[in-house]
């Protein structure tokens, strides 16, 4: 009972396959809620395969194979057939590089609104607004809200598509190395607000910046090759490793 | 072995550099002929009014069916195969990716339809008006140009459509959006200045084509009037125009393959210029 | 303004897709079938054999030997080939290898514009240009006498036509080969002709072959300028100077005389499925021919 309150996703024996190779073997791990965990690990080792398969994005690599089971309020993500496309309205997401859609910057927020069933031209108006104040936008663009989102700078895209993840209301977020495209100052940005944020959404980031997962992380899930080396609060993991393997990824002597 | 070898080496690059101006040449070659023997015998007459009585001897009237005759044919092969070759690019790109062997017997059956000849997809359309009870006509005409032309532009928007990075699919699916929405709204958008590539591309083949609408489209004196009813084309107008033994009606051939060459020629070059203004709202990755 | 919700609306749009993806996929089969059935009269009454190689084309008297058509769309396509792929091979090298990139903004546009010079223009300028180029320079220069409406009239002008086509996918191919191997050749100190003669042709000759190929069918299967200047004599040409008949033209031709000799409809149909079994074949042996490549550079 307790783990439904405190935990917002529970994975269980999650396997990956590319052709023969193995990218995940056998995860299974918790995301508590209202935390920022952070998924910490050097390249290569399966991390953003992972978050990918939380909102069932594997779908689009024809050649991955998912098993095991992804349970997000007590229904399993990779089971969900249909329905995958309300359960993904759960998770935003936000990737590397910034993909705003090809339209108005208005039109990237009003998109999602649209699909949620906001109709009415001042709702949507209003709403826009809200959460372009939301990411720190409004004010940079109030003025050129029809103009094209390619022309904006890659920092204010990607603050965008913060704006337009949170404009459907998920309850989780997902953010795949949300800051290395960015300059610092946007960088900085991005991780205030997501300390920010956890108040209210459950925040899984993948990263391989060490300092960053020190910054924002409440709790830290290691991987390495595939697998989950160690979980643990983020003092737990950074202070007190238990394992060889996070003891040298952490000191630097990773080889 | 040296010296045999910089005398092969200065030998190529002359034949290279004569191929490559002769293609150059020859083309310009061709603009002027056509440009100079056409823009003779072209007037205001030939491009507004129709064949009158006697006109492949000699009397007056003009190529006016045929310009509207050849305008209409191709405008509706275009807009049917555009109706059908979307939704089928979309959903190879959209609906199929996760099948690759689906798709890759899809694209496989599509490049054999490629490159199959124009007076097959006419034998073809004849055979088929015969069966559905249809005369010569521009609905005929229509139909079989629609699948002649239905490769090109299946393949044009199938190559635009598979640039689209998988990240903004990703983006679409996690705000919510469905299979159709992503492919209806946001591929076509990201892909737009492609898409009419591909249209005008189909359209100027369309236009141009005389071995699908030979048997197909039939040809009269009068303007398009009816879907039903036999139309003049721009290709067989010239042909016709060139038999006659009049010298005449000879150069007006001239003119109409000049007109049915600018016609092409504008189209092509629009394509550049919507291309480029449709860039505003693409996304470069 | 949205008159369906978003599932209707996505009923309707699959509807859509399927339909119209199934109406593409049997688009091969369908032609095949129907020219079939539609030739169907005559194989019925006649051995294969006799029609393809039988020289007779009397159609009034139930003759119908195919032969000198296909020998005079085998002529004019081969020897096109002949005179557009050294060209084309020629061009596409010293465009990508020993020219600026400036110079293929040029090349892009002059090879679109003639790609899509449609092709009862091509037969025009065939009549004006290349007819009596060949009755007053080319002919005479052989000692032969000919009107210029001839196999050669119409190679020449095919051979131009097929030149955007090979062009584009051997510039294409050219332009695909990685840098590093020619830096790898160069570096070995063999000059920029050796290495094109000796490294970059051979990685590109699938690529080159799958080129020709396209020419090839794009040749066998053109119509309209072809029959402008081919002379549409049913003889076996025993020389290029000798009009000639291809295919094509055998059924652009007579379509109007069709319906009124019994069996000619089939005949005619006939013609255009062995147009259309060619250009399959064809493209089935390109498409072999360019996987193989796309395995080799991949």
């Amino acid at each position: 009972m307790e783990m439904e309150t405190t935990h917002k996703i529970h994975i269980e024996n999650l396997n990956v396959f590319a052709g023969k190779q193995q990218i995940l073997n056998d995860i299974n791990i918790e995301i508590p809620k209202n935390k920022i965990t952070v998924i910490l690990g050097p390249s290569g080792c399966g991390k953003t395969t992972l978050l990918k398969c939380m909102n069932r994005l594997t779908d689009l690599y024809p050649e991955l194979k998912v098993t095991g089971k992804v349970l997000i309020n007590n229904k399993n993500v990779l089971d969900a057939g249909e329905d995958i496309v309300k359960l993904r309205q759960y998770m935003g997401l936000l990737s590397q590089r910034p993909y705003p859609l090809p339209m108005n910057i208005y039109n990237n927020i009003a998109f999602g609104l649209k699909l949620k069933g906001v109709r009415k031209r001042r709702e949507l108006h209003k709403q826009v607004v809200h959460y372009l104040q939301q990411a720190n936008l409004w004010d940079e663009v109030k003025n050129r809200l029809r103009e094209p989102a390619s022309r904006l700078s890659i920092g204010q895209q990607q603050r965008l598509c913060l704006a337009r993840g949170l404009a459907v209301n998920p309850e989780i977020i997902l953010a795949d190395e949300p800051t290395s495209a960015l300059d610092p100052i946007s960088s900085q940005y991005i991780e205030e607000k997501f300390v920010e944020l956890k108040n209210d959404y459950t925040i899984v980031l993948v990263t391989h910046i060490l300092r960053q997962a020190r910054r924002i992380a409440d709790y830290v899930v290691f991987m390495y090759l595939g697998e989950v080396i160690e979980q643990g609060t983020v003092e737990e993991v950074f202070e007190n490793p238990k394992m060889e393997k996070t003891k040298q990824y952490l000191g630097g002597t990773f080889n | 072995m040296k010296l045999s070898g910089k005398i092969e080496e200065k030998v190529f690059k002359v034949l290279m550099v004569i191929a490559t101006y002769s293609i150059l040449a020859i083309l310009a070659l061709i603009i002027y002929t056509i440009f100079a023997k056409g823009i003779r015998a072209l007037s205001w007459e030939i491009l507004t009014q129709v064949p009158k009585g006697g006109y492949y001897y000699g009397k007056s009237g003009g190529i006016l069916n045929a310009i509207l005759g050849s305008l209409s044919l191709a405008f509706g092969a275009t807009f049917l195969a555009f109706m059908v070759g979307l939704p089928v690019a979309l959903y190879i790109n959209v609906f199929l990716v996760r099948m690759k062997k689906l798709v890759t017997i899809i694209r496989f059956i599509l490049d054999l339809v490629w490159g199959i000849p124009s007076i097959v997809y006419g034998a073809f359309g004849f055979s088929m008006m015969i069966l559905l009870g249809l005369q010569t006509s521009l609905l005929a005409g229509m139909l079989t140009v629609t699948l002649f032309i239905l490769p090109i532009m299946i393949r044009s928007m199938d190559e635009i459509l598979r640039t689209v990075p998988v990240g903004l699919s990703e983006a679409a699916y996690s705000l919510g959006s469905n299979k159709s929405e992503l492919a209806f709204k946001i591929f076509t958008r990201q892909t737009i200045s492609g898409i009419i590539t591909a249209i005008l591309l189909s359209f100027g083949r369309a236009i141009g084509d005389a071995a699908s609408v030979l048997f197909t489209a039939g040809y009269t004196d009068n303007l398009p009037n009816s879907l039903m009813e036999p139309v003049a084309t721009l290709p067989l107008s010239i042909f016709f125009q060139l038999s006659s033994p009049v010298p005449a009606v000879q150069d007006r051939a001239y003119a109409s393959a000049l007109v049915l060459t600018l016609i092409i020629l504008l189209v092509s070059l629009f394509s550049r210029g919507l291309g480029k203004r449709y860039h505003k709202t693409k996304i470069n990755f | 303004m949205y008159l369906l919700n978003r599932i209707q609306r996505h009923r309707v749009n699959y509807t859509w897709m399927i339909v119209s993806l199934l109406l593409v996929a049997s688009l091969p089969f369908l032609l095949f079938l129907g020219l079939y059935l539609k030739s169907f009269l005559l194989l019925h009454d006649y051995h294969l054999g006799d029609l393809l190689f039988s020289k007779v084309w009397k159609p009034g008297s139930g003759k119908f030997g195919f032969y000198p058509f296909i020998v005079g769309s085998v002529w004019v396509t081969l020897l096109a080939m002949l005179l557009s792929a050294p060209i084309c091979v020629l061009t596409a090298i010293y465009v990508t290898q020993y020219t600026r990139k400036r110079f293929l903004r040029i090349m892009h546009p002059a090879i679109d514009i003639l790609a899509g010079i449609p092709s009862v223009v091509y037969g025009v300028w065939g009549i004006l240009v290349i007819v009596p180029f060949i009755s007053r320079f080319v002919g005479p220069l052989f000692g032969v006498e000919t009107l210029g409406y001839s196999i050669l009239a119409a190679a020449l002008v095919l051979s131009v036509m097929i030149i955007p086509f090979i062009l584009n996918i051997l510039i294409e191919v050219f332009r695909t080969i990685p840098v590093e191997l020619k830096e790898a050749s160069l570096s070995l100190g063999a000059t920029q002709w050796e290495t094109v003669k000796s490294v970059l042709v051979k990685k590109a000759l699938p690529g080159i072959i799958a080129a020709f190929g396209f020419g090839l069918a794009r040749a066998f299967g053109e119509t309209m300028a072809v029959l402008m200047v081919v002379g549409n004599v049913v003889k076996l040409p025993k020389s290029v100077f000798d009009p000639g008949y291809t295919l094509p033209a055998l059924i652009a031709n007579n379509y109007g005389e069709m319906l009124s000799i019994p069996r000619y409809e089939s005949a005619l149909m006939f013609a255009a499925l062995i147009l259309l079994a060619v250009s399959l074949f064809f493209n089935l042996v390109m498409h072999f021919f360019i996987d193989r490549y796309n395995k080799f550079t991949a």
